[in-house]
């Protein structure tokens, strides 16, 4: 057989020239966010304050002690809470999307949007404060998970199928226990309150909320960042993934448990934000191309810019405040045609 | 290294599937399973890629038991070839080419230089090179057959376990792979490979195995286990050998009653 000379490479060099934008597009993003508002400041303003945050600038004291009070008191919890819930709920989806083999697939798969809306609203109809309603957000969206990988393991050995269908049953109970939340709540104030709540907001998201979730929503995204390679192989098949030697039970149960973790997670700080983890893995294929190393990492940056100029726009485009997650769906939908017809390549 | 499978047992509910079969694959052979429709053939085919456990029976290794080999070790040794299917996303070519080093790399370690170098090398002599930016969607079946292939060999196993691989392939691209097996067979790689096609293996394979009623009924020289008879007993159809100018059988073809055939 003739050695020939290896033949030009021709995806990998784009791919690297682009992969860098979906970083920059959220570091773009974030210092936009940081700027706009009803007070405006001039995005090189922001640098500056934020170097001299950093100490590597001078500022004048009082105008540092001003921009610190807008930038980072007022306007960073919110930026922060956009960046890892945009980012979770984007690599959530596209790791869920390889994981399930289906483009159409999104975190809310397994139930655990489902379950924590439920949570949620539980915790509101109790009369809980704002940590047991976040808290009780969190426990049943894993529950709801749980549920539905132990349907998958009990009754078929914990195939795609059935995890599929375990995740229908898991959502529907916990769509059918709100609508009983909802039934029994007080018209005039709980039953509000619950549905402003499950609109989704990233207005109520304070600084201790962020600290705590930041830690392990970073843990997450950057776990699932790590499955890249073994996801690529199981999108090929379970046997074909066994036979390249990827531990394919364990590279499962981890994705899940990492996507289910910070899914509940986002839910907990800012409600029920829609089609984000449908759509923004889509946008990074085209971007980056399906292989999940590159494309994960792509989906997170992505994902905290969309969510980011989203809710640029919630917060700006009226006087009120738009609920987020209209703002995700009515600029979700027309995205989705919009990048339809070049994502549909490969679809059979 | 001889993978060698002995008097397994399997039943899926209720219906037994294989029943004290036999098999074994050496490096520098082309063995061709034949069997019906459902007799069993990837359910041994997975048992002996480790990918399905048997209900009783043993599969070895260089003389060591299957399961004793981790899986990233057992993927360095065996090789699987799935049949050709549709992947659900656009991986190009090369990406599914080169996730045949994953088992070097493991999971975590990004695919080297030499790896990328490597894995075009070996599309090249595949002859597919110039696809190697190409989605994986958007190519021929033989194609994609070709991909697999490739990405087997990158694995840097000696031993090749295909399902099926002449099935969904135009005519010629069926000899050409046949031939490509046969020469991998010749640079001592061990080929097995199913298929349903008895005039397939009549002219392109040395080795036979007929796969029947859960047994290996006959296993050898093809032209010794490929008779008229034991496509009978496989199939239950009649059929006549058809003989070239050399005498050596060259296809099968039905002996039909019916005068209109056989005029």
């Amino acid at each position: 057989m003739i050695e020939a000379s290896s033949p030009p490479v021709p995806a990998l060099p784009h791919v690297h020239l682009r992969w860098m934008a979906a970083p920059l597009l959220a570091l773009a993003a974030t210092l936009t966010a940081l700027s706009i508002g009803r007070y405006p400041v001039p995005a090189w303003e922001t640098l500056h304050f934020l170097l001299a945050a950093a100490g590597l600038v001078p500022m004048e004291p009082e105008r540092y002690a001003l921009l610190h009070n807008l930038i980072i008191e007022i306007r960073l919890p919110r930026v922060l809470a956009a960046i890892l819930v945009g980012a979770s709920l984007s690599v959530s989806g596209a790791a869920y999307q390889a994981l399930f083999r289906n483009p159409l697939v999104s975190p809310g798969l397994l139930g655990v949007l489902a379950g924590a809306s439920a949570g949620a609203a539980l915790g509101i109809l109790v009369e809980g404060n704002w940590l047991l309603v976040q808290a009780s957000a969190f426990a049943l969206g894993l529950a709801a998970v749980g549920i539905a990988v132990g349907i998958a393991h009990l009754f078929g050995g914990g195939s795609i199928i059935m995890l599929i269908l375990g995740g229908i049953l898991s959502g529907a109970l916990f769509a059918s226990l709100l609508t009983v939340v909802k039934y029994v709540a007080d018209p005039y104030s709980q039953l509000p309150a619950i549905v402003y709540w499950l609109m989704g907001s990233l207005g109520q998201a304070t600084t201790g909320d962020i600290g705590w979730a930041a830690a392990p929503m970073l843990a997450g995204i950057v776990l699932l960042c790590l499955m890249g390679r073994a996801l690529d192989a199981l999108a090929m098949g379970d046997d074909e993934a066994r036979a390249l030697g990827v531990p394919v039970t364990a590279v499962r149960l981890v994705t899940i448990a990492a996507a289910t973790l910070i899914s509940a997670l986002t839910v907990s700080i800012a409600g029920m934000i829609g089609w984000i983890g449908l759509i923004v893995p889509h946008i990074a294929r085209l971007l980056v191309g399906p292989g999940n190393a590159l494309l994960l990492p792509a989906a997170a940056s992505l994902g905290a810019a969309f969510l980011l100029f989203a809710d640029g726009l919630a917060r700006n485009l009226f006087t009120t405040e738009l609920p987020i997650g209209i703002v995700t769906e009515l600029l979700g939908i027309p995205v989705f045609l919009l990048v339809l017809r070049r994502v549909r390549r490969g679809w059979t | 290294m001889i993978l060698a499978a002995r008097d397994i047992f399997f039943a899926y509910p209720g219906r037994p599937v294989l029943s004290g079969a036999s098999l074994a694959l050496a490096p520098g052979e082309l063995v061709c399973l034949l069997g019906s429709n459902g007799a069993g053939k990837s359910t041994l085919l997975r048992i002996m890629l480790g990918l399905q456990r048997a209900a009783r029976g043993s599969v070895m290794l260089g003389g060591k038991a299957l399961a004793g080999h981790g899986r990233r070790q057992l993927a360095r040794l065996i090789a699987y070839v799935p049949q050709v299917h549709v992947a659900p996303f656009p991986y190009t070519v090369l990406q599914v080419a080169l996730m045949g080093r994953l088992p070097a790399n493991g999971i975590f370690r990004a695919p080297a230089a030499a790896d990328v170098d490597r894995v075009h090398r070996l599309l090249d002599n595949m002859g597919i090179a110039h696809l190697a930016g190409r989605a994986y969607t958007e190519i021929s079946g033989g194609e994609r057959q070709l991909t697999l292939i490739t990405r087997a060999l990158a694995q840097d196993a000696r031993l090749l376990v295909m399902d099926e691989p002449l099935a969904g392939l135009d005519y010629g691209n069926q000899v050409r792979l046949l031939d490509r097996l046969e020469s991998l067979a010749a640079q001592s790689y061990g080929v097995l490979m199913t298929t349903h096609d008895p005039n397939q293996p009549l002219t392109g394979c040395q080795r036979v195995a007929l796969l029947n009623s859960g047994r290996i009924t006959a296993d050898g020289a093809a032209a010794a286990v490929l008779t008229p008879a034991a496509i009978h007993a496989l199939y239950g159809v009649q059929v006549e050998l058809l003989r070239g100018a050399d005498g050596r059988g060259i296809a099968f073809r039905p002996a039909r009653p019916d005068p209109v055939f056989n005029a």
